[in-house]
């Protein structure tokens, strides 16, 4: 059994690379990733792991380089945020329509302008409709946990698809925290050599990213589509798996003193841990408020969030992203959709905030769990509220 | 690929839509693009095979009873350009009715 270390986020989800024994990796830097791909640099330059490190010249080079070498049949592995994941934007969408199982750390950054590197989830909402599997982690136990969990999840012959483990820029990815990492016997028991069934090989030609005209491309749409919804068996009975080795446990969705709560808040991501701390004192004095921690992002987990709101009356959602002339959060807009006929669909209120690194304490998470329920109160349904914004 | 790609359901898709079968692009009839179709006034044919040179489909070749270049009109997607180039006037193009 591994021992409790103090590590660095991203030097752990460095470590998660290594131990799932990647074979390649191609990754330009930028903040607040850049310790992850130089930890990793690092490790593959030591021999701690036989894989090469392609040092490339942006990031959409990185995404195309991880197509080709993820194509072969090599476990591929790379790291991005904020503009780095813009840049290869496009490449996205081809790494999913292929099924190329590639794993990816993202360091959820703002997206200019003005210029940030802080932290917050423009950069994953942007990425929404690529067609990976995202999941997101509220802690670096949790982003090295996922990232070792993702290979299993996206290499599986039932999945094959690139996955994302979103982490918080800075919030997450440059704290130390105290970790239980896996040793290398325990991460190879759990996860098997990958076998690509169609590895571009000369002895068995294939045809990859081939043209699809009129005709064909609704069907392709479809089938990929049905493919990814059919993958939360397997990311469910891995995680499931992972726990009965492990003792952490993870799920779609997870809830924190949800039992008998009225009032519900919902967050994604790192500011998961000062909610906990207002509900922990709200519940203290008595309020029946209860958390939501929404983890797996794509795909949807629509029955798990239907169940976990089923008893609240109000839900507060709380996004760190702004769809400009739109409905506000993103998240909030998608919790709305999966609500909507439901036989007794809570009252749910939209909060954006922690925008470009911005500080939610847990007092301000209170303060949006007051507003949820007298709003809730009034009737009042506006269309969401920006918090800690100087007027 | 034994069913043309408007015959394909998404369950018959290959993961990714790969392509697993070398030289499939064979079996696609871009005949089906044609709105025109070359028609040959054979008599004046010199055999010089220009027209075969310049499709850029290529789809023409002699036919199997007296060896006058024809094209294969599965694939002859119309564009013409063998009309443009034979030197004797052989072919002329005529609009593809509507059946
Ligand atoms: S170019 Fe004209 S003359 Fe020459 S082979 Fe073709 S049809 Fe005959
Ligand atoms: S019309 Fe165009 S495609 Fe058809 S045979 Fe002539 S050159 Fe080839």
């Amino acid at each position: 059994m591994t021992k409790r270390v103090g590590i660095e986020a991203s030097i752990a989800v460095a470590e998660a690379a290594k131990l799932a024994r990647i074979e390649v990796a191609a990754a330009y830097p930028i903040t607040p990733q850049t310790h992850i791909v130089e930890s990793l640099s690092e490790i593959v330059a030591n021999g701690r792991v036989d894989a090469e490190f392609i040092c490339v010249e942006s990031e959409h080079s990185a995404m195309s380089a991880c197509l080709g070498s993820s194509a072969t049949g090599a476990r591929t592995f790379t790291a991005t945020a904020g503009q780095g994941l813009e840049l290869m934007h496009e490449v996205l969408y081809v790494a999913s329509s292929s099924r190329l199982p590639i794993v990816m750390a993202v360091c959820n950054r703002a997206l200019s302008g003005p210029l940030n590197v802080w932290g917050d989830h423009s950069d994953a909402m942007a990425a929404r409709d690529c067609g990976w599997i995202q999941i997101f982690s509220t802690s670096g136990q949790e982003a090295f946990d996922q990232t070792i969990c993702a290979f299993r999840i996206a290499e599986d012959a039932k999945v094959l698809f690139p996955v994302m483990v979103h982490l918080d820029g800075f919030h997450v990815s440059h704290v130390v925290e105290p970790m239980l990492l896996l040793d290398q016997k325990e991460v190879d028991s759990f996860l098997p050599p990958y076998t690509y069934p169609f590895p571009l090989h000369p002895d068995k030609p294939v045809t990859m990213g081939a043209f699809a005209p009129p005709a064909i491309y609704t069907e392709a749409r479809k089938a990929q589509e049905e493919a990814l919804i059919s993958t939360t068996d397997t990311i469910r009975s891995v995680w499931d798996d992972f726990g009965k080795r492990f003792g952490r446990h993870y799920t779609p969705v997870e809830t924190y003193k949800a039992e008998g709560a009225e009032v519900m808040l919902l967050t994604m991501g790192s500011f998961s841990q000062p909610a906990e701390l207002a509900i922990d004192k709200m519940r203290d004095e008595g309020k029946k408020v209860g958390l939501i921690k929404l983890r797996l992002w794509r795909p949807f987990p629509f029955d798990d969030l239907r169940q976990a709101v089923s008893g609240a009356s109000v839900l507060a959602v709380f996004d760190r992203c702004l769809s400009y002339g739109g409905t506000g959060g993103p998240v909030c807009s998608e919790i709305k959709a999966a609500c909507y006929g439901m036989e007794k669909s809570p009252h749910i209120v939209g909060f954006v905030g922690g925008l470009g690194g911005r500080d939610v304490l847990p007092e301000d998470f209170e303060q949006i769990l007051q507003k949820a329920i007298s709003d809730a109160e009034k009737g009042q349904d506006r269309a969401y509220e920006m918090i800690g914004v100087r007027e | 690929m034994s069913k043309q790609d408007f015959e394909l359901t998404w369950k018959d898709l290959e993961i990714g839509c790969i392509v697993t079968e070398p030289g499939s692009a064979r079996s696609y009839r871009t005949g089906d693009w044609r709105s025109q179709r070359p028609t040959y006034d054979s008599s004046k044919c010199i055999k010089c095979g220009l027209c075969a040179l310049y499709c850029p489909e290529p789809c023409i070749h002699p036919d199997d009873a007296e060896g006058y270049y024809k094209a294969d009109l599965f694939y002859c997607k119309g564009c013409g350009i063998c009309a443009h180039e034979c030197p004797k006037s052989v072919i002329t193009m005529v609009a593809e009715e509507e059946k």
